[in-house]
């Protein structure tokens, strides 16, 4: 990996950032007493790598869980491909092709690589338990083509040696990139990816890097993520908004978002 | 005379025309696979042969013509060796390099042997010529086979892989009889390929193999194991490495057997698994790992199964050899008995785990193994044999043949083969495999050959009574301790190196009273260890230091000096004080080469600081130490070294006197 990220986009002036996908608008989100969200607004472009940063408790991973429906957000609206929801659910958020990866990794430990990514595919199968059961006919077919997709991510992210391996016996860094797999399964328009490099050392920080790089390049994939790391996510992403104790207070390109007081002092603190 | 692989042996002295009669005769056979998504795919001879003349075309319409010369970059792919009959074809010359080279030794082939087209695998090679470009402008196309990453590479000289192809089908079709005319024009001896020597000794030199050569070479060494179309093998070396050539392309070419290609370099295990070769080659590395993997995996088993695992290999150690060689009769019926149940319970699936249960013939040199690894492999029922050569002799002088196996030799000659001792100690061989030059290096060629014809392999060794070769060390490097006794580092190194924990040693001592030791830890294997026994370690650098692990290859070096005081000739060079060293020995780092072989000289010029300080009385060391990483930059490491004694032995004949 001898490119930094910088050249790769040189290498891709074309890279053709498209009109908005996804807006969240004037989102609040409490629990109890505790405000997680306040009044967020901000929106993601088609193609584009937008990332939201903050300190730890900022609201970042409530932020996503909004997204794709785990949380219900007391105000707001999010808006996904011209429709307005006031409130997503999973089940619709995944038909609509938005895809995610988890902080802490969830992942069926006890399965094998091939079987967690090909979990993945649930959304994409259409025939029915008793024929998957008999494995016969349509189904057979069925699983054949997905099985070419999956073996396709396998490939992608270069995990061929551990294809068989169960996850639980994988090192963490390979875990993460089995659980981006999974959600590449689904062939998702939107990915949302929850601290993507979390706990992992600098080279599987540059590995993970290029591998999201390359599924915004190769499949043209919208990216919306959420990292700790801000080198990393200065160096990846298109569009950053930064949130601090559930507020937004910076929105913009990485230089801006580098430039701008708010984040500063949030990030190494200010005195009061 | 030799073997005729295919057709008659009139015709079909290039590698192209053999091809040609392949595609003829056996037609529908599987020539080649690939593992690609999960899945074996195969090609026949007919479609490689027309695989082939649609590369060629395409290389024809990039400039490709008599004498060029084409780099194939990448690891084992078919489309890579079809690029080699392809270049063949077109009478230009393939120079397969190192893939994992950094850029810049890259260049210095490029420019030694004037390249202009490369054939590489993927985007990482494709940026390492991007790197090299603005100082090497000579480059005028690049073909890529992976096309991954590489939608939006703007420079004008990448060509695909697919594209080469398409271009290739039009240009043949708009000159019919345009392949045949030029594989007619080629002849055998013609430079058939260009492989770079590892350069233990400075630059790398292109040394230059006619298709006369390999094809004698290659039909000597199928008829001298009856290889046929019915073998198969994994290819999984270097392309850029002359065993690789021989052996997957070369030998592949005369037997017409089939050649598998892993999906890739990290799953090579499971993928000799399941095409399980009958004819493998490796340098003793491989096997080393091999076994050091099971032995891992051994410790981490059941105790029942340790039991059984340890009991049964006492029993393969006692007797498996002999009964491997066919002398049964020696081994009493306990024994064999005890064997044959060995067989069933634990030989038979440990050879199934490794992926060795098809195998006939199991080749290994390059360098020297370990007489215990080389047992154990034997022992268990795997027909390992050495062989000797280099690639300046297409690796053509000396085989074991069956059932005279010996630890210490490396075989008799080949037929055709002349081998005498120099005056110097130094092997010197005539061979049909000897090399047509040094590209543009006739003082090297000069060097190399004496006046009447033969060539010098730089190895120290005799043949015994026996006719068997055997090779202590390389002649320049046998040196003489002060007292004046022989001192063979690399026997030292290799005797260490078969300890699991003990990855990488380099032996001082010419010159000087006593011998001393640099030692690299395995750190899969003392990692496993140190885990087992709760100590903790943030890195190699750290565990390397730990007192635990000192005292651990202490021991193996007091079990080698034990050996030793009991050789006469080499009781003088026991290891007297050794260290860990913090950093692992890398070829990045020139202090391998690409074939990983440890550059002696380099390393005690590097790290001369250590080896004064294993000489004087301290007990410890600072040192500081440039690193290269993978992606070129550079860094430094520093460290506290300690340095240890070990115990030494009084040599057993002395006593005596």
């Amino acid at each position: 990996m001898s490119m930094s990220t910088d050249e790769v986009h040189a290498h891709n002036p074309a890279r053709r950032i498209g009109d908005t996908v996804l807006s969240v608008e004037n989102i609040s989100l409490a629990f109890g007493g505790v405000k997680a969200l306040t009044d967020i607004s901000f929106d993601v472009r088609a193609r584009e790598i937008r990332a939201i940063i903050g300190p730890n408790g900022a609201g970042k991973s409530s932020m996503l869980n909004c997204i794709n429906g785990v949380y219900r957000p007391q105000q707001g609206v999010i808006r996904l491909d011209g429709q307005s929801f006031r409130r997503m659910d999973p089940h619709k958020a995944a038909s609509m092709g938005i895809a995610r990866t988890f902080q802490n990794i969830a992942l069926f430990k006890g399965m094998s690589v091939l079987d967690n990514i090909m979990t993945g595919r649930n959304l994409k199968m259409s025939s029915n338990l008793l024929l998957q059961a008999l494995y016969v006919g349509p189904n057979r077919r069925e699983e054949l083509e997905h099985r070419e997709k999956v073996e396709h991510i396998i490939d992608f992210l270069q995990i061929e040696s551990v294809r068989k391996t169960p996850v639980g016996r994988l090192p963490y860094g390979v875990q993460k990139r089995v659980e981006l797999g999974r959600a590449l399964a689904a062939e998702p328009r939107l990915l949302l990816l929850d601290e993507p490099m979390a706990g992992m050392n600098m080279e599987e920080k540059q590995d993970m890097c290029r591998f999201i790089l390359d599924v915004n390049d190769e499949f043209g994939t919208t990216i919306v993520l959420i990292e700790h790391d801000m080198g990393v996510v200065m160096d990846i992403s298109d569009r950053v908004v930064v949130l601090d104790y559930g507020k937004k207070i910076g929105d913009g390109t990485p230089d801006e978002v580098r430039g701008n007081q708010a984040v500063i002092d949030a990030y190494l603190g200010v005195a009061h | 005379m030799a073997q005729d692989g295919a057709g008659s042996p009139r015709d079909d002295t290039t590698f192209p025309r053999l091809l040609a009669a392949h595609a003829r005769l056996r037609a529908g056979r599987t020539a080649i696979r690939e593992k690609d998504l999960g899945i074996w795919l195969s090609w026949t001879w007919a479609q490689v042969h027309d695989e082939v003349r649609a590369i060629a075309g395409g290389l024809a319409t990039l400039g490709v013509g008599r004498g060029s010369t084409v780099a194939v970059i990448g690891d084992n792919r078919p489309r890579l060796y079809w690029t080699m009959t392809a270049t063949q074809a077109l009478g230009g010359i393939p120079v397969p390099l190192y893939q994992d080279a950094v850029a810049s030794e890259m260049q210095f082939v490029l420019d030694n042997a004037g390249i202009e087209i490369a054939v590489v695998e993927d985007q990482e090679q494709v940026d390492k010529l991007l790197e090299i470009l603005p100082t090497y402008p000579r480059l005028k196309a690049i073909v890529y086979d992976d096309p991954r990453g590489m939608r939006n590479y703007p420079e004008k000289l990448l060509v695909s892989f697919d594209d080469l192809v398409t271009r290739g089908r039009a240009h043949l079709d708009a000159h019919p009889g345009f392949y045949e005319a030029e594989v007619d024009k080629g002849s055998p001896d013609d430079t058939a390929v260009m492989l770079y020597t590892s350069g233990t000794t400075g630059h790398p030199k292109g040394v230059c193999q006619t298709h006369a050569a390999l094809v004698a070479v290659a039909r000597g060494d199928v008829g001298f194991d009856g290889f046929d179309e019915n073998d198969e093998i994994l290819s999984y070396l270097p392309m850029a490495w002359v065993g690789d050539h021989l052996f997957s392309y070369a030998q592949a070419l005369v037997a017409g057997f089939c050649v598998n290609c892993p999906e890739s370099s990290e799953t090579v295990m499971t993928d000799l698994r399941e095409i399980g070769p009958t004819y493998y080659f490796a340098p003793p590395r491989v096997f080393e790992n091999l076994l050091t993997q099971v032995m891992i995996r051994m410790e981490d088993a059941a105790p029942i199964k340790q039991r059984l695992f340890h009991h049964f290999l006492a029993v393969a150690r006692r007797c498996g050899a002999r009964i491997m060689d066919g002398r049964r009769g020696e081994v009493s019926l306990a024994d064999r008995l005890s064997y044959a149940l060995g067989d069933l319970v634990i030989y038979g699936p440990l050879r199934n785990v490794l992926g060795m249960s098809r195998i006939r013939v199991a080749y290994t040199g390059g360098a020297a193994i370990g007489p215990d690894l080389f047992d154990f492999y034997r022992s268990i029922g795997v027909n390992l044999k050495q062989l000797y050569g280099q690639t300046e002799t297409a690796v053509y002088v000396c085989k074991q043949p069956d059932g005279e196996v010996k630890l210490d030799t490396v075989g008799k000659p080949l037929p055709g083969v002349q081998i005498r001792v120099a005056d110097t100690g130094e092997v010197q061989v005539k061979t049909p495999g000897m090399l047509k030059e040094y590209y543009q290096r006739p003082d090297a060629t000069a060097e190399s050959i004496t006046e009447d014809g033969w060539f010098k392999t730089g190895d120290a060794g005799f043949l015994g009574e026996d006719g068997h070769l055997r090779i202590i060390d390389r002649a320049k490097d046998v040196g003489r301790l002060l007292d004046g006794s022989m001192f063979a580092p690399q026997y030292i190194e290799n005797k260490l190196k078969f300890f699991p924990h003990i990855k990488e040693v380099v032996a001082f001592g010419d010159g000087r009273e006593r011998c001393c030791v640099f030692v690299n830890i395995d750190l899969g294997s003392v990692g496993n260890w140190a885990e087992r026994r709760g100590i903790a370690y943030s890195g190699y650098t750290d565990l390397a230091q730990r007192p635990e692990v000192y005292a651990l290859v202490a021991e193996c070096i007091e079990t080698v000096n034990r050996d030793l005081s009991a050789e006469a000739k080499l009781s003088g060079s026991q290891v007297h004080r050794f260290l860990v060293l913090h950093k692992e020995l890398d070829a990045d780092d020139g202090e391998l080469t690409r074939t990983r072989k440890v550059r002696r000289g380099f390393i005690a010029e590097k790290y001369a600081r250590l080896v004064e300080a294993l000489y004087e009385a301290a007990d410890h060391c600072e040192i500081e130490a440039q690193v290269k990483f993978e992606d070129g930059r550079t860094g430094t490491i520093r460290a506290d070294l300690r340095i240890a004694d070990a115990k030494t032995f009084a040599p057993v004949g002395a006593k005596a006197a």
